[in-house]
């Protein structure tokens, strides 16, 4: 009898400091301006890729704690479903809709002229319009640093490359990597592998990992994979080989601690947090913004799991090649202006 | 050299062995099997999600070859009992395992596209490939030596005369679309936890198809169903390695990619032999 009455005073208790709590967050919501609505839309390899799409929606978060925005994300599953998506975000009156990857830019070209009001965002491609920004990354710079480390790291003279889906955008990657390799030894052979052609080219890790055992097996010490959520199959194969893996995008050091030689970030999460920012102070500029070296939009990561490969002369050369990408006294090779 | 090629070939032609021997089976017992992707995929699914939780990659395999004979009956439910048309029911149940798959990882996992990876111990290194020799030695001696082979065979070509010889080919059929559903899952399983570390969205990415279209090529006889598998993989291994070779001549590696299809293609047209199907197939 006591027991049941005590239960219910909690029970009780609990109930008005829920209804408290939930009263007192309404307060604080209204009395702030109304937030902005954000609708992200994610590429095929998904949010969980640990790349590419990780980092978007990490800065999407990373806006909804900090600016307190409304956001709502999807994951494209088909490449015929953008369009549509992105026209819903629209019609809701979504103040901003960001579509991460090359893979919307059709969408974004079809959609944006229709929804004057709605400001659109996008990731890896440019779009002409009065209200879309284009957000390009200079990966050339990057491939071309992480394709030096790579080939100083190399005791074969042999280095290779991963990419995903066979697009102009990873051939940008690819021969930044190959430049920087040669610039440290002018024969060391550099061995090119795509996963596929279509976009399950990002989501195909078996495949990944069959390209990359190829890969070692035939004496390449260093993969740098760009190749989204294939890339696990690459980090697979690195643990069974006990080679070498370069990262792509986000930071992919932690993935095989010791295993993984560094990454090449492209801060995507920085450029979403960005524009978020930008939008929701009503400073949004459309036009193109490109990150490179110098504004750190395009870096290698450092950590504690890999700064064994960091020697004092390593990290010497590394930061002077840097700096004289930055400076124009090396042209980093670009395949977009070949 | 050779040895490293044979592997390859065995390791890209695993998941299709295991599904296209399923499909088989079916297709064998007069039943069409297009849900072959969604059993692989509730097969690599269900095999991640038990590793991961259990740190076996045997109680994996367990566990999707219990998700896949569930598939299978189901699958045996619709188009036995139900009588619904089979190519319909394949579809839905591909379309079912590609929309229930991220329901179930995001109550799980929080996380829409994959499952957190599987640590090396969690997975297989080789098991797979000895279990598929094994796989291999009793689908050929079941068509070859015993009563039941010959059952599924009949069920395929004349049911009537099983039915008028006392065996219901109901009940045959009920078991051959379990045997399906298991193989495909153990197909499916082989991807996730032997050939990479975890599941992602769709990792399956057609392979299902591919083994429909090797079963064509191969005739629907469980030998050659593993010769036109094991070129499948040949073809692959092919396109990866050239893709990397310094070659005086661009040879688009695209092309050597599309060989297996055109090969089916060809044999499914009676343009090179004649294509056998089962007689009662998806009657």
């Amino acid at each position: 009898m006591k027991n049941k009455f005590l239960i219910s005073v909690l029970w009780s208790f609990l109930f008005t400091l829920s209804s408290f709590a939930f009263a007192l967050q309404a307060a604080t919501n209204s009395a702030a301006k109304v937030p902005i609505r954000v609708g992200l839309i994610l590429d095929k390899g998904g949010k969980d890729d640990k790349s590419f799409n990780s980092a978007a929606y990490l800065g999407a978060t990373l806006a909804e704690k900090e600016l307190g925005i409304q956001l709502k994300y999807i994951e494209a599953t088909d490449d015929a479903a953008i369009e549509t998506m992105m026209r819903s975000f629209a019609q809701k009156k979504y103040d901003l809709v960001i579509g991460i990857g090359f893979a919307m830019t059709d969408a974004v070209k079809k959609v944006s002229p229709l929804f004057p009001e709605v400001k659109f965002a996008l990731i890896d491609a440019e779009v002409p319009g009065a209200n879309v920004t284009s957000l390009l990354f200079e990966e050339h710079q990057g491939s071309y640093l992480v394709g030096a480390l790579a080939a100083m790291n190399s005791k074969n003279k042999k280095v290779g490359f991963l990419g995903g889906m066979d697009v102009p955008l990873i051939h940008r990657f690819q021969m930044g990597y190959e430049a920087g390799a040669k610039s440290i030894d002018p024969k060391i052979a550099v061995i090119i592998n795509y996963v596929g052609v279509d976009s399950s080219a990002w989501n195909n890790p078996a495949k990944a990992k069959e390209l990359s055992l190829t890969q070692y097996r035939s004496g390449v010490d260093v993969i740098f994979g760009a190749a989204g959520a294939s890339n696990n199959g690459l980090f697979d194969a690195v643990e069974e080989t006990k080679k070498l893996a370069i990262g792509v995008d986000s930071n992919q050091n932690w993935v095989k601690p010791g295993l993984v030689l560094t990454s090449m970030l492209k801060r995507v999460d920085v450029a979403v947090l960005e524009v978020i920012k930008e939008t929701n102070s009503g400073k949004f500029k459309a036009g193109t913004v490109r990150f490179g070296l110098k504004d750190k939009g395009i870096d290698y990561a450092v950590d504690q799991y890999n700064s064994k490969f960091f020697t004092a002369e390593t990290s010497k050369k590394m930061e002077k090649i840097k700096q004289d990408i930055i400076a124009g006294k090396i042209k980093v090779p670009d395949y977009y202006k070949k | 050299m050779i040895l490293s090629w044979a592997m390859s070939i065995l390791r890209v032609s695993t998941p299709l062995i295991f599904a296209s021997l399923g499909g088989l089976m079916s297709e064998r017992s007069g039943v069409i099997n297009i849900a072959l992707e969604g059993l692989m995929l509730i097969g690599a699914f269900t095999a991640a999600v038990v590793a991961l939780m259990t740190h076996s990659p045997y109680l994996g395999l367990m566990a999707a070859i219990v998700a896949g004979a569930l598939g299978g009956l189901f699958y045996a439910f619709c188009v036995l009992k139900l009588k619904a048309n089979q190519i319909i029911s394949g579809t839905a149940i591909n379309l079912l395992a590609m929309g229930m798959i991220p329901l179930i990882l995001k109550i799980l996992y929080g996380s829409t596209g994959a499952t957190p990876n599987l640590e090396m111990n969690e997975r297989f290194l080789s098991f797979p490939l000895v279990l598929l020799v094994f796989i291999c030695a009793l689908i050929f001696a079941l068509f070859k030596y015993t009563h039941l082979g010959l059952w599924i065979s009949f069920s395929g070509e004349h049911p009537d005369a099983l039915e008028s010889a006392g065996i219901s080919s109901d009940k045959i059929r009920w078991f051959a679309l379990t045997c399906s559903g298991i193989l495909a899952s153990i197909g499916g399983a082989s991807v996730s936890i032997y050939l990479s570390s975890g599941y992602s969205r769709n990792m399956i990415g057609g392979r299902g198809f591919m083994s429909l279209a090797a079963m064509i090529l191969g005739r629907w006889r469980p030998k050659t169903t593993v010769l036109a598998c094991l070129f499948f993989g040949l073809c692959d291994v092919i396109q990866m390695r050239l893709q990397s070779a310094n070659l005086s001549i661009a040879l688009p590696t695209q092309l050597i990619q599309i060989i297996p299809y055109l090969m089916t293609l060809i044999v499914l047209t009676g343009l090179v032999g004649k294509s056998i199907a089962p007689k009662a197939l998806g009657k």
